[in-house]
């Protein structure tokens, strides 16, 4: 029998998808740019439901509402128009549609068969915050860390690509 | 609890929350237009009832009589929707913000004369008992509800965003810009100031946090988050939560010497007041916010006979809101704005490491 949650999780299932294609279906990207914030929502609400509700929130704050605004900054900033379309893109859709779905099969086929690892019940997940924190701090420490560095180098790589080089004086106008 | 009782008590509880927060909003419209006036020496709205009180109805008319005019040449789909996408996640994070103790419902009992036929009900007859329930006052108690409000707030940034975008005016675009790079900013702060006290509380849940709040110290002086320690992640939090609101002094992507009237200069009608009631929720959600996390939420001198005593906590909840308000519009009445580079090093270079070492400080202390 159909429950509550298993019906949410697929209408949130068909929601993320029709994301996805309406993303790269749109010629504008503020259009994708919105497109792909359905998919980040409708995946937090998957998480929620498979009961990370940590990781649902995470993903809100994180990917909807700070990458995302960064995307549309940029674009709004830009003023970048409607995309155009040129042999090469068409060339990329041929193969590129193909492809995609091959891979996506592949990839689903192996984590299904050869990962070892099943399928989790919705709701299953132990994803409260206080079984993320331990985890985070004790037992994945060192990966956690890492990444943090990681993310310090690619903030440092930012602040040095935006700030100004400090050879060249500023040039007065008269 | 059977279902039929939890989907009516969530019905009722939604219901009388929305509306009580949309009259909270139409009315601090009318108390920020009488403190600033009185402030200036005028005498604010005056006219259409006694004080102005019946100004917030006549505003509302008249929004829903206006012309809702669309310039040419806006991207439409987005210039409709933003409007909307505002006022729905301001209104939104009020479901998870606790106003009281539970309430305990019943047991009564169904009198004999009531013909009861719903199929829902478990009973058919006169003479069942019903209750008690325990029903939290609070719409919904999420165990992330902290996380929730903070999620529902990032995404509002997209109304004010979009709506500047689509406007296909200069002017718009600026505000929508500077809108979306201010929030980006102070969010972190924002988020980095409430971490203190999460850490304090040691829960995501608002009521959780609300109620390790209570007791006295030395019995006069209670055991809010600002006075054990709390009080420099109150004010990260005060700073960041009037950039995240728009309000002055940082009211930047609505600088009317600047930008004409910033995000919303296309905007008419009700899409217009959509924005307005959008601004006023997301304030009272911050002040909300502020109640909760420092100032012990509900928690006050309780007194008197056992009627009053249920009714006390919603009010203070309510005169702490109050307060917040108050020193929001005071402050408007008080200070200039700041210039944008001014505004953003503030953000960056003073509240974001003092907010951290707010942080550390905390966690020090609590590991102590």
């Amino acid at each position: 029998m159909l429950s509550v949650h298993l019906i949410l999780f697929l209408a949130f299932g068909v929601v993320c998808v029709a994301g996805a294609i309406n993303l790269l279906v749109q010629t504008h990207p503020i259009n994708s740019a919105l497109s792909l914030i359905v998919v980040m929502a409708a995946l937090a609400g998957e998480y929620l439901l498979l009961g990370a509700e940590f990781v649902a929130a995470v993903q809100v704050i994180v990917y909807a509402g700070a990458i995302m605004v960064l995307f549309v900054f940029t674009i709004m900033l830009l003023n970048a128009g409607v995309e155009e379309r040129t042999k090469g893109s068409r060339v990329a859709v041929l193969f590129g549609i193909p492809g995609m779905l091959l891979g996506s099969v592949l990839v689903a086929w192996v984590f299904l068969r050869h990962s070892g690892t099943e399928a989790v019940a919705v709701g299953a997940l132990p994803g409260a915050p206080k079984t993320i924190g331990p985890l985070l701090f004790h037992e994945f420490l060192l990966p956690f860390e890492i990444t943090s560095i990681l993310i310090l180098i690619a903030i440092m790589g930012a602040v040095v690509l935006a700030s100004k080089p400090p050879t060249a004086p500023p040039r007065k106008v008269d | 609890m059977p279902i039929w009782v939890f989907i009516l008590a969530s019905v009722i509880k939604s219901a009388v929350v929305l509306v009580v927060l949309l009259t909270a909003v139409a009315y601090t419209v009318w108390l920020e237009r009488k403190v600033v006036g009185h402030m200036q020496n005028r005498w604010g709205p005056t006219r259409v009832g006694p004080f102005g009180l019946l100004q917030p109805a006549a505003d509302g008319l008249k929004f829903l009589f206006k012309e809702d005019l669309t310039p040419p040449h806006v991207y439409k789909p987005l210039y409709i929707a933003a409007p909307l996408i505002a006022v729905i996640f301001a209104l939104t994070s009020i479901s998870v913000v606790p106003f009281g103790n539970s309430v305990v419902f019943g047991p009564f009992t169904v009198p004999q004369f009531l013909p009861f036929h719903v199929a829902m009900m478990p009973f058919h007859w006169g003479g069942a008992v019903i209750g008690p329930y325990l029903i939290p006052l609070q719409i919904t108690d999420v165990n992330t509800g902290m996380l929730l409000i903070l999620g529902v707030t990032s995404i509002g940034v997209y109304g004010v965003a979009l709506a500047g975008w689509s406007s296909n005016n200069k002017y718009s675009l600026l505000g929508g810009l500077r809108a979306s790079a201010q929030m980006v900013s102070y969010e972190i702060s924002l988020g980095l100031s409430l971490v203190g006290v999460l850490i304090m509380a040691g829960s995501f849940s608002l009521r959780t946090i609300v109620e390790s709040q209570g007791g006295h110290f030395w019995g006069f002086i209670p055991r809010w988050n600002i006075f054990t320690g709390q009080f420099v992640g109150f004010f990260c939090y005060l700073m960041a939560a009037y950039a995240e609101t728009n309000r002055i002094p940082f009211d930047l992507p609505e600088a009317e010497t600047e930008l004409v009237a910033g995000y919303h200069t296309e905007y008419s009608a009700m899409k217009f007041a959509m924005f307005f009631m959008a601004e006023y929720a997301n304030m009272i959600t911050v002040a909300c916010l502020a109640t909760l996390l420092f100032f012990g939420g509900w928690n006050g001198p309780l007194f008197g006979p056992r009627i009053l005593q249920a009714v006390l906590p919603v009010f203070w909840f309510a005169a702490k809101i109050f307060g917040f308000l108050f020193l929001y519009i005071w402050v408007r009445g008080t200070l200039p704005r700041f210039r944008y580079d001014q505004l953003m090093s503030f953000g960056w270079k003073f509240l974001l490491p003092l907010s951290i070492a707010n942080l550390i400080a905390t966690a020090i202390a609590v590991a102590w």
